[in-house]
């Protein structure tokens, strides 16, 4: 039995601890509503963003890339629809059913087969399995006409590059192919708008411009779960294509220049001699830029990456020649100019039973039985090298690079437009004391006279070189953009202290190629029109021994690597000069037999054109 | 005032109907609502499995509890050490037979019901200590031999169930069980010197925890340092309550859990769930009706006459605080993350028919709150 006082006590206490919790529970409880508070008032903006960044993401999707167009708005390099099949695995119902069944439909090898299924094993079930990335118009309507038996594939029409004229524009436009580490790492536009499979210029100017071309992506914006499924599209916000960009480049000379050059290693450049635009520039043998959009395949690569001729080089920015011959009309002027001699002054080439001796060296000239009395303009015609050879012994290495630097050599014709130009090499005494530490040597001058030696051009240098010389001496900037604006203080700034100097060279050119005797007379065009003045080249790629000379074997009889490289660098037309071009065949032999014949063929379509190009300035053609 | 009494003692079907608490009931039964309708919104808005589920047994366990409080008082105190020990042989035929789930052994098939009798025990380890309490008399309390008697009562479920393992309901049974003690009386100085030995012990205490339970505390203490792994279910948790604002985004418009990113939404992260879709103002109404609850619950308590009716109550009354204090403790990120329950809204039925069995012993204190316990 409990008796009454310890009862009452034992309720007393009981009620008393109560009183105490209950206490301690009110507090507690603000505690909890203040927590409630902080989260859910105070730092609710902060939370509300952090369950948006759960639940919504972001895909990026491919931008359009911007187009080419030549100068008359000819689309050069495109965009083209490529049929693919995609196939969401998730959404198939019988996965092996289907890509068995897709297997047959599009006849695929057991190769492409299990590169197929080892992509499908790599990505999540609710991602695009890219089965096909460009079928043919029969395959894909072939798949199109058995979907009711593909439940869950999806046939999708999507954009992909395209080269219309394949191999025409492959140096000057670069190509497309799949970005890679190396190009996110390198370009930050590329790294912003990467999605897989976003293609990218690799070289050209599809690299150099690749910020104006890459346009922007389209933005779709998904409800997603914990597990990154879609649930709902909440937006969907379009990119923009990449700019167009508009070259100076007429498709049709182009076209000419790669017929020229088939089956040649080479370069052609044309140039107008005032704008400085580049009306075609190729590099042979060219490849199909096609091949690397999808992918190029391990044969087709290693054919292209072993072929002798080099396809993958473009010659006419990157190949550093031995300028030859070409490199007369610069001396002369340079001589003239320095007033280290007058047209009148003469020399006598005896052929080569007597060559130029200097300190035990001989120097022989071209021409076996030699040019008599020769003077400037006989020299420049017949291209006498003893003449030359007389003229830098005067003149000296120095006052030759000066001008020659004057005139476009030894630096980068189109700036930082391409990566892979090269700046060629315009030698000096200062240059070789510090580059090769040892002293400048007469016979070295006498070499680069004639264009041999440390002297490196490349074709374009020398187109630009013509082209100022064609335009009466005025500084031109070269370019290939047809809206490029960049204003030059300098440009049209002369480049001669007199004038006549130019003319004497000019009509000295002129001589070489019109009048008999003329190193490439027999590639003259004698319509007014047409008619060109031009200067062979022909540049030795090895030293000619004695035995050599002896010899005197044809071109075809010499081993393909060690044939000399045959150059033409010309203007036309000569009564009104408006373009210049340059041409080198590497290994092509002599530049007057090889070379020159391809400048007569480009001269009637090139002058042919400029009516054209002109009345299209005027806007009155429209289309060609 | 003796007769008064004798009559109520034989009070009839319809004066103990009367002598319900409608206050009490009626709160009970719009938080059912309420957490059918949060049940509702886990499935993603259908009726599926666990809305259908927890609606029948909310129906069936509320029916209960009415049946439970038109029982006398009394039976329940004579069924006080039964029950206890009954609980306690299912605990050990649960370490031996009992169904395995995620890796902890906590249930007993009973074909209709997967019953876990951890959940049961945190009620009737309050029925057998206010028993044991009610005939004491105030200057045993404090002697050694009840303080040890009780304490093994304490112990023994615990540990049965801490082998399970199932931490965070072993704990919840030790703190109803020194609820019981607290309100019986013990001495103050034996509480705080037990806390100051807790504090001090609580380093060789972790070291004795489970690889995942010392990851809990970890990441409790720094959420951030494995935002994907165990922090995971905490940050997400407090990105759903954060974001709901003072308004809530809505019912069916809560994306983190709609969109799977909350774990365990259902059970323990059920208040999240609802505190994302009502916000702030939502979440204070919630509280609110829990305060009521226990009000009533305590409040019924001094009003019984008994020494057993108002320590049940009492005690009861704040376990049930204290489970609430803890699950929401723990979803906003208080507390380290223990498996509890909050009681009523979460999905369960062993933690629901425990509640309702609590309740309906409470109700049945109120009924009978004039019965006096020899």
């Amino acid at each position: 039995m409990i008796n009454i006082s310890d009862s009452a006590t034992k309720l007393n206490s009981l009620n008393r601890r109560m009183f105490i919790l209950a206490t301690a529970k009110i507090i507690i409880l603000g505690g909890i509503v203040s927590r409630l508070f902080f989260l859910q008032v105070k730092e609710n903006k902060k939370y509300l963003t952090l369950s948006d960044k759960n639940r919504i993401r972001e895909w990026k999707l491919p931008p359009i890339r911007g187009e080419f167009q030549d100068y008359f708005g000819n689309t050069i390099a495109g965009n083209f629809e490529a049929y693919q099949l995609h196939i969401i695995p998730e959404e198939v119902e019988d996965f092996r059913y289907v890509i068995y069944r897709i297997k047959g439909l599009l006849e695929l090898s057991e190769k492409q087969f299990k590169k197929i299924i080892k992509k499908k094993n790599e990505i999540k079930p609710w991602e695009t399995l890219i089965v096909a990335d460009n079928l043919s118009w029969e395959k894909f309507s072939k798949i199109n006409n058995h979907l009711y038996d593909l439940n869950g594939v999806k046939p999708v029409i999507s954009i992909s590059r395209d080269y219309p004229y394949k191999e025409n524009f492959t140096h000057v436009l670069g190509y497309v192919s799949q970005a890679n580490e190396n190009d996110l790492l390198s370009n930050e536009n590329i790294k912003e708008r990467f999605v897989p499979g976003l293609k990218v210029g690799k070289t050209g100017l599809e690299k150099s411009f690749e910020k104006k071309l890459i346009g922007s992506n389209s933005v779709e914006r998904y409800e997603v779960n914990a597990y990154g499924r879609r649930i709902s599209q909440l937006a969907f916000q379009k990119g923009d294509k990449g700019e167009t960009i508009k070259l100076t480049i007429d498709t049709k000379i182009q076209e000419l220049t790669n017929e020229l050059l088939k089956e040649k290693s080479g370069s052609i450049c044309v140039m107008d001699i005032y704008t400085g635009a580049i009306i075609a520039m190729h590099s042979s043998p060219s490849f199909n830029p096609n091949s690397f959009v999808f992918g190029i395949s391990q044969d087709e690569w290693q054919l292209i990456r072993n072929n002798p001729m080099k396809p993958l080089v473009n010659k006419s920015l990157s190949g550093n020649y031995s300028p030859g011959s070409t490199i007369k009309p610069l001396v002369a002027l340079s001589a003239l100019e320095n007033e280290i001699i007058n047209p009148d002054f003469t020399v006598h080439c005896k052929g080569h039973k007597n060559p130029l001796e200097l300190y035990g060296q001989t120097y022989h000239c071209w021409k076996k039985e030699g040019h008599g009395f020769v003077n400037l303009r006989e020299g420049m015609k017949q291209s006498c090298d003893i003449y030359f050879y007389e003229v830098a012994r005067r003149l000296g290495v120095d006052r030759l690079s000066v001008t020659a630097k004057k005139f476009g050599l030894g630096k980068k014709v189109f700036g930082d437009i391409f990566d892979n130009e090269k700046e060629g090499l315009v030698p000096n005494t200062e240059w070789k004391k510090n580059a090769l530490g040892r002293n400048w040597v007469l016979g070295e001058t006498i070499i680069t006279g004639i264009g041999q030696g440390f002297i490196q051009t490349t074709p374009i240098q020398l187109c630009l070189m013509t082209a100022q010389i064609a335009n009466g001496g005025y500084k031109i900037y070269p370019k290939i953009v047809a809206n490029d604006d960049n204003q030059h203080a300098d440009k049209f700034t002369p480049l001669y202290k007199k004038s006549r100097n130019i003319k004497i060279v000019q009509d000295a050119m002129f001589s070489s190629t019109n009048e008999v005797r003329g190193t490439s007379y027999r590639s003259r065009l004698d319509n007014p029109k047409y008619q060109f003045a031009g200067k062979t080249g022909t540049s030795q790629v090895k030293k000619i021994t004695e035995r050599d000379r002896e010899l005197d074997l044809k071109t075809f009889e010499i081993p393909y690597e060690e044939r000399d490289h045959a150059l033409y660098v010309a203007f036309g037309p000569y009564k009104n000069p408006r373009y210049a071009l340059s041409i080198i065949i590497e290994h092509g032999g002599s530049g007057g037999t090889v070379a020159a014949p391809l400048a007569k063929e480009l001269f009637k379509t090139i002058i042919d054109r400029h009516e054209i190009r002109k009345n299209y300035d005027n806007k009155k053609y429209l289309d060609i | 005032m003796y007769q008064y009494r004798r009559f109520n003692n034989k009070n009839s079907f319809f004066q103990k109907f009367g002598n319900l608490d409608y206050i009490l009931l009626s709160c009970l039964l719009i938080l059912g609502l309420i957490s059918l309708a949060t049940m509702y919104s886990t499935d993603g808005g259908e009726i599926l499995f666990h809305t259908r589920s927890h609606f029948i047994k909310f129906v069936v366990f509320f029916l209960m509890m009415i049946v439970i409080s038109f029982i006398n008082i009394k039976f329940w105190f004579s069924l006080g050490y039964l029950s206890y020990a009954i609980i306690l042989g299912m605990l050990i035929w649960t370490i031996n037979f009992g169904i395995t789930a995620s890796g902890s052994k906590r249930w007993i098939d009973l074909y209709f019901l997967n019953l876990q009798p951890s959940e049961l025990m945190k009620i009737f380890i309050i029925l057998c200590l206010a028993k044991y309490f009610h005939r004491m008399k105030s200057q045993h309390v404090n002697s050694f031999y009840s303080i040890c008697f009780s304490l093994i009562i304490i112990f023994v479920p615990m540990s049965l169930v801490i082998i399970q393992p199932d931490l965070g309901t072993s704990l919840l049974i030790a703190v109803s069980g020194i609820v019981v003690l607290w309100f019986a009386g013990l001495n103050h100085k034996y509480f705080f010197y037990s806390c100051l030995l807790s504090i001090i012990s609580l380093p060789i205490i972790i070291s004795f925890l489970k690889p995942y339970q010392k990851l809990r505390v970890l990441t409790f203490l720094n959420p951030d340092r494995d935002p994907l792994g165990a922090g995971y279910q905490i940050i997400q948790s407090k990105i759903a309550v954060g974001s709901g604002g003072i308004t809530g985004k809505g019912f069916l418009k809560g994306t983190q859990s709609y969109l799977e990113f909350l774990p365990e939404k259902h059970t323990d992260f059920i208040f999240t769930l609802f505190s994302e879709e009502f916000g702030f103002i939502g979440s204070i109404v919630l509280l609110l009706i829990y305060a009521i609850i226990i009000y009533r619950v305590i409040r019924i308590g001094a009003l019984s006459r008994s020494y057993f009716a108002k320590l049940f109550c009492y005690s009861f009354g704040t376990s049930i605080f204290i489970y609430i204090v803890i699950n929401m403790s723990m979803v906003l990120g208080l507390v380290p993350i223990v498996g509890s329950p909050l009681p009523i809204m979460s999905y369960g039925g062993s933690s629901m028919l425990a509640t309702m069995i609590g309740f309906g012993i409470v109700m049945s204190a109120k009924t009978h709150s004039q019965q006096s316990i020899a």
